[in-house]
């Protein structure tokens, strides 16, 4: 077995028992890019040089005898959106196409203190807006599972590097679902944090109040690994938390014998493909006869949520991507006359259309006259999906859900068809919404051979519950971590 | 033709915190261009604000001190707009619940101390904006980001302001207790404070006119030409038979006049939201308290108790009040019980004064006390110096240890009374000066302070002016 196809807990274990070098893991990861990258198309930017010099230096303090921190020497992929110290930082949007930050975010500065290797910055839709990663305006990422089909969005190129082989564990961000339908589509296990649990600074923002950063992996104990290295409180980020102490500990061996998991109705409806309501149910039905208890729920604003969601979500992106305008740095239009045509010309030219979609859907719904009918109407069905969340985990411990309605469709399939995009958020938007954690873990494939996920959802500053019930899932099917043949 | 006109006022004043509102950044005036700024100021990608909170008890300090009812509880909210000097295209501000709201001042308005009372809508916070230079080698606009993320509150009035003396004892009121309270150094030249003016014009008895919006009033002195101008232009045009229509000018200071920026179809779409980055504004109740209790007395409130208490005019009391220093000096001498409060007034608004703006300096910078400045007066009351011999040990012990006593032994400065010596001198100028006293025999009795004067010149100071008066009076009577 290659090293890149191997987990980082493997590798954090081979690393201090000299069973292999820092340098021969990178070399490993990048020889392996060398063989799929061209087919895959994840990244925007490599940083082989960067990261084998830092492997290097991982294998020196390992041989002076150092305890390093688990994360050291182990190839992680970070998406584009998040800000990198003198690495080019795009968000996948002509507009950033050669921006280089002169600050780190916090995620990567708490990685670097442990010592990590960043392969490079990894493709999404632009600005993070989207499903499939066909909204980046510089190339289309494949799913390692069938090169012609999505890897998903808007982290769709953390999901296919990790998939591919071509780095261990990866960031993404998650707005609406963009880390954990991506890791659905790629047969992984993505992590949305509590809101506030993961600092957002450094992090391009799409929509603040939604946004957060988490971890994207091959098994449960790897993408817990991560999210232990980068959660916490940040001075810098005002919504940051202290995680309560059991937010920080977990026993992922503690099983789910008295757990009581919700099954949404709703979340098991029409729009949800056949072959994925199946594959959720069979898990679930594993996990009750390894003792959980399982009953219905009902969650009845999921209906509305996706409109809450693009109206409050398109609302804060018109404002924060209102920086953009070619006076500081990023794309500038040539030759305008006036600062008017400056603006105008920038903008046009620097967005793409799903971007400037939803800038103008935004500009709509906050504007004087329409913002009651729209911007406030959403902020109070947000207050009761809150709610309804709340009254659901009085009586169970986990909610699960289908991650998406289906498997990963066809590149270009849905191009086009804007409502069946946004539709395909169903599932996992109430999640942001409700600032909840929530873990997606592959759960079977379906008649292509195609993953499957499922969707677990916790109270606020449950993710060690969430690790816990997963990783007994995972133990039950006999483990996750298969890269497919490319 | 009688009209009346309705102003209110918004305020500007940065705040003098160390800090910026929303990084780190160093809040000073006259630094080398952008070198004051950081990621989080120039609005870089990826980057949050977090509040200073030194600004929410600054602009509470404020609240207080105009009456203000304070908001423990208050959000802020973004202000969304395109311009350059404006990096992440957004102003947090505050919206629909301000810090601080419903208060009001009571603002000295003639010399007898009557006042007005004018209400205070509101008091928010906010971060000020970068500026743009214009430079002639340069073909375009080059922006400074120093002053982005300086923080500021802006002061409301209500429309209650009726007149250019009452926006001009307004804004005083308003300067001043800001100085006070320490939160702001309102340089004018410096734009850490300004206003924007909104004027109309109606005839008595008739309904509120179509109210005029100007913005760029730099200077207080500018508000209260922009108004006069702003009522007269309004008036001429319905003189004319003309109509106001809603829209908002910009004043020329240079030019003396304003100039139409935009009209009310053209007014901006704001578009203001909750901002997401930020944390519900939450003020224990303690620290409300605890800033009404360190609050000072305000200098509206003191001007009026130094003319009740103390007799001063009000002239007199405004300018003591005006200089913190300088007041807090006087409230010292005062408080020693030696000499009369206008005395002690007349001498530092007076020489003292002269002295300090001579050397350009505070009285704090002297060796001037409370202590050996009313002891230097009580020599005068009692006879034992002149005035004018007061002036002369003024010189002396404000730049040195010396004492009063001192100087007045060291140079000899005790008055003489002793009218055999004060004869001799008085007989002699009378006779050099024989057609003065023609003049006082003439009834041009005015001439005897120049006599006195001529005496006391030759008596190097000394002579008791009072002593010397009888003197020459009873000689060209005897002549």
């Amino acid at each position: 077995m290659e090293l890149y196809s191997k987990t980082a807990t493997d590798l954090a274990g081979m690393l201090r028992q000299k069973q292999c070098s820092a340098v021969e893991i990178a070399n490993s990861v990048f020889d392996r890019m060398d063989a799929v990258e061209d087919r895959v198309k994840a990244y925007l930017t490599v940083e082989k040089e960067s990261a084998l010099a830092q492997a290097a230096r991982v294998d020196e303090k390992l041989a002076a005898g150092e305890e390093l921190p688990p994360l050291a020497g182990i190839p992680v992929a970070v998406k584009d959106n998040i800000c990198t110290k003198g690495v080019r930082t795009t968000c996948a949007s002509k507009i950033l196409e050669n921006f280089v930050p002169p600050y780190n975010a916090t995620v990567v500065e708490r990685l670097k203190e442990q010592d990590f290797v960043m392969t490079g910055k990894v493709n999404l839709d632009e600005f993070a807006m989207g499903g499939s990663c066909e909204n980046s305006a510089f190339q289309k990422t494949a799913n390692p599972h069938d090169l012609a089909r999505v890897p998903g969005g808007s982290s769709g190129g953390s999901a296919a590097a990790v998939a591919a082989g071509e780095a261990i564990l990866s960031l993404g961000s998650d707005t609406g679902g963009s880390i954990r339908q991506p890791s659905s589509f790629c047969g992984l296990v993505g992590l949305k944090p509590t809101y506030g649990a993961v600092s957002r600074y450094g992090l391009v923002a799409f929509a603040s109040s939604l946004d957060q950063i988490g971890p994207l992996g091959r098994s449960v104990e790897d993408v817990a690994m991560l999210y232990r290295a980068i959660c916490g409180r940040d001075p810098m980020d005002a919504t940051s938390a202290a995680l309560p102490q059991a937010a920080a500990s977990w026993d992922l061996e503690g099983g789910v014998r008295g757990l009581r998991i919700g099954l949404p109705w709703e979340y098991f409806g029409e729009g949800v493909e056949e072959p994925v309501k199946a594959a959720v149910y069979r898990a679930v039905e594993e996990l009750k006869k390894a003792g959980a208890e399982v009953k219905e729920i009902s969650l009845g604003s999921a209906d509305y949520a996706v409109s809450a969601y693009y109206i409050i979500s398109s609302a804060e992106a018109s404002s924060n991507l209102a920086r953009f305008d070619g006076v500081k740095y990023g794309y500038r239009a040539p030759n305008c006359e006036g600062l008017t045509e400056l603006y105008e010309r920038t903008r046009s030219e620097g967005f793409g259309a799903e971007v400037k979609r939803r800038i103008m859907l935004g500009t709509f719904v906050l504007s004087s006259g329409y913002y009651d009918a729209y911007y406030k109407r959403a902020k109070r069905l947000r207050q009761r999906i809150m709610g309804e969340y709340e009254d659901a985990f009085a009586d169970c411990d986990v909610v699960i859900t289908p991650t998406a309605p289906s498997t990963a469709y066809k590149l270009g399939e849905r191009v086009g068809d804007i409502l069946k995009m946004y539709a395909g958020d169903i599932c996992t938007v109430t999640v942001n919404i409700a600032g909840l954690p929530a873990l997606s873990v592959p759960c079977g494939k379906d008649e292509n051979n195609l993953p499957i996920g499922m969707q677990l959802i916790g109270p606020k500053f449950s993710e060690g519950r969430l690790f816990q019930t997963a990783h007994t899932w995972e133990k039950l099917c006999g483990g996750f971590n298969a890269i497919p043949t490319l | 033709m009688d009209y009346e006109m309705i102003v209110g006022l918004e305020v500007h004043a940065e705040l003098k915190t160390k800090t910026k509102i929303y990084c780190g950044c160093k809040n000073e005036f006259g630094a080398e261009v952008n070198t004051n700024c950081c990621p989080i100021c120039t609005g870089m990608p990826g980057t949050l604000p977090t509040l200073n909170e030194k600004v929410v008890e600054y602009a509470i300090k404020m609240g207080h001190a105009t009456n203000c009812s304070i908001n423990r509880i208050c959000k802020q909210d973004r202000k969304n707009y395109f311009y350059p000097d404006l990096p992440k295209a957004y102003q947090i501000s505050q919206f629909d619940i301000p810090l601080c709201e419903h208060g009001y001042l009571d603002c000295i308005v003639n010399e007898n101390g009557d006042t007005k009372r004018i209400g205070i809508t509101r008091i928010h916070i906010e971060e000020d904006a970068g500026k743009l230079i214009h430079d002639d080698s340069f073909a375009g606009s080059l922006v400074d980001f120093n002053r982005c993320g300086v923080p500021l509150i802006e002061i409301v009035s209500e429309p209650d302001i009726r007149s250019v003396v009452e926006a001009k004892a307004y804004l005083d009121t308003i300067k001043s207790i800001l100085q006070y309270i320490d939160v702001s150094d309102c340089k004018m030249q410096e734009g850490s404070i300004r206003c924007d003016v909104n004027v109309s014009v109606h005839k008595p008895g008739e309904p509120f006119g179509t109210r005029v919006e100007m913005k760029n009033v730099n200077s207080f002195s500018g508000a209260c030409r922009a108004i006069e101008y702003e009522a007269n232009r309004q008036i001429e045009i319905l003189e004319q038979g003309g109509e106001i229509t809603q829209e908002t000018r910009r004043w020329d200071d240079m030019k003396g006049c304003n100039f139409l920026l935009r009209s009310k179809e053209d007014a901006q779409d704001y578009r203001y939201f909750p901002e997401p980055d930020l944390l519900t504004i939450v003020v224990e109740q303690e620290t409300v308290d605890r800033l009404k209790a360190e609050l000072p007395e305000l200098p509206n409130k003191k001007i009026k108790r130094y003319m009740e208490e103390y007799g001063l005019p009000h002239f007199d009391s405004n300018l003591l009040v005006e200089n913190i220093a300088t007041d807090r000096f006087f409230e010292q001498c005062i408080a020693l019980g030696v000499c009369p409060p206008k005395a002690i007034a007349n001498w530092l608004l007076g020489d003292v004064t002269r002295i300090l703006h001579e050397k350009n300096i505070e009285i704090t910078e002297t060796s001037l006390t409370p202590e050996k400045l009313t002891d230097m007066i009580a020599l005068i009351t009692k006879g034992t110096i002149s005035n004018t011999a007061g002036k002369t040990v003024l010189e002396e012990i404000i730049f040195s240890d010396k004492l009063p006593e001192d100087v007045v032994q060291e140079k000899g400065l005790a008055q003489v009374s002793d009218t055999s010596v004060l004869e001799e001198i008085a007989k002699s100028v009378l006779a050099a000066n024989a057609k003065a006293v023609e003049d006082y025999k003439g009834g041009k009795t005015n001439v005897i302070g120049f006599l006195v004067g001529q005496c006391m010149r030759q008596s190097k100071g000394q002579g008791n002016p009072a002593v010397l008066k009888e003197i020459i009076l009873k000689l060209i009577a005897a002549e």
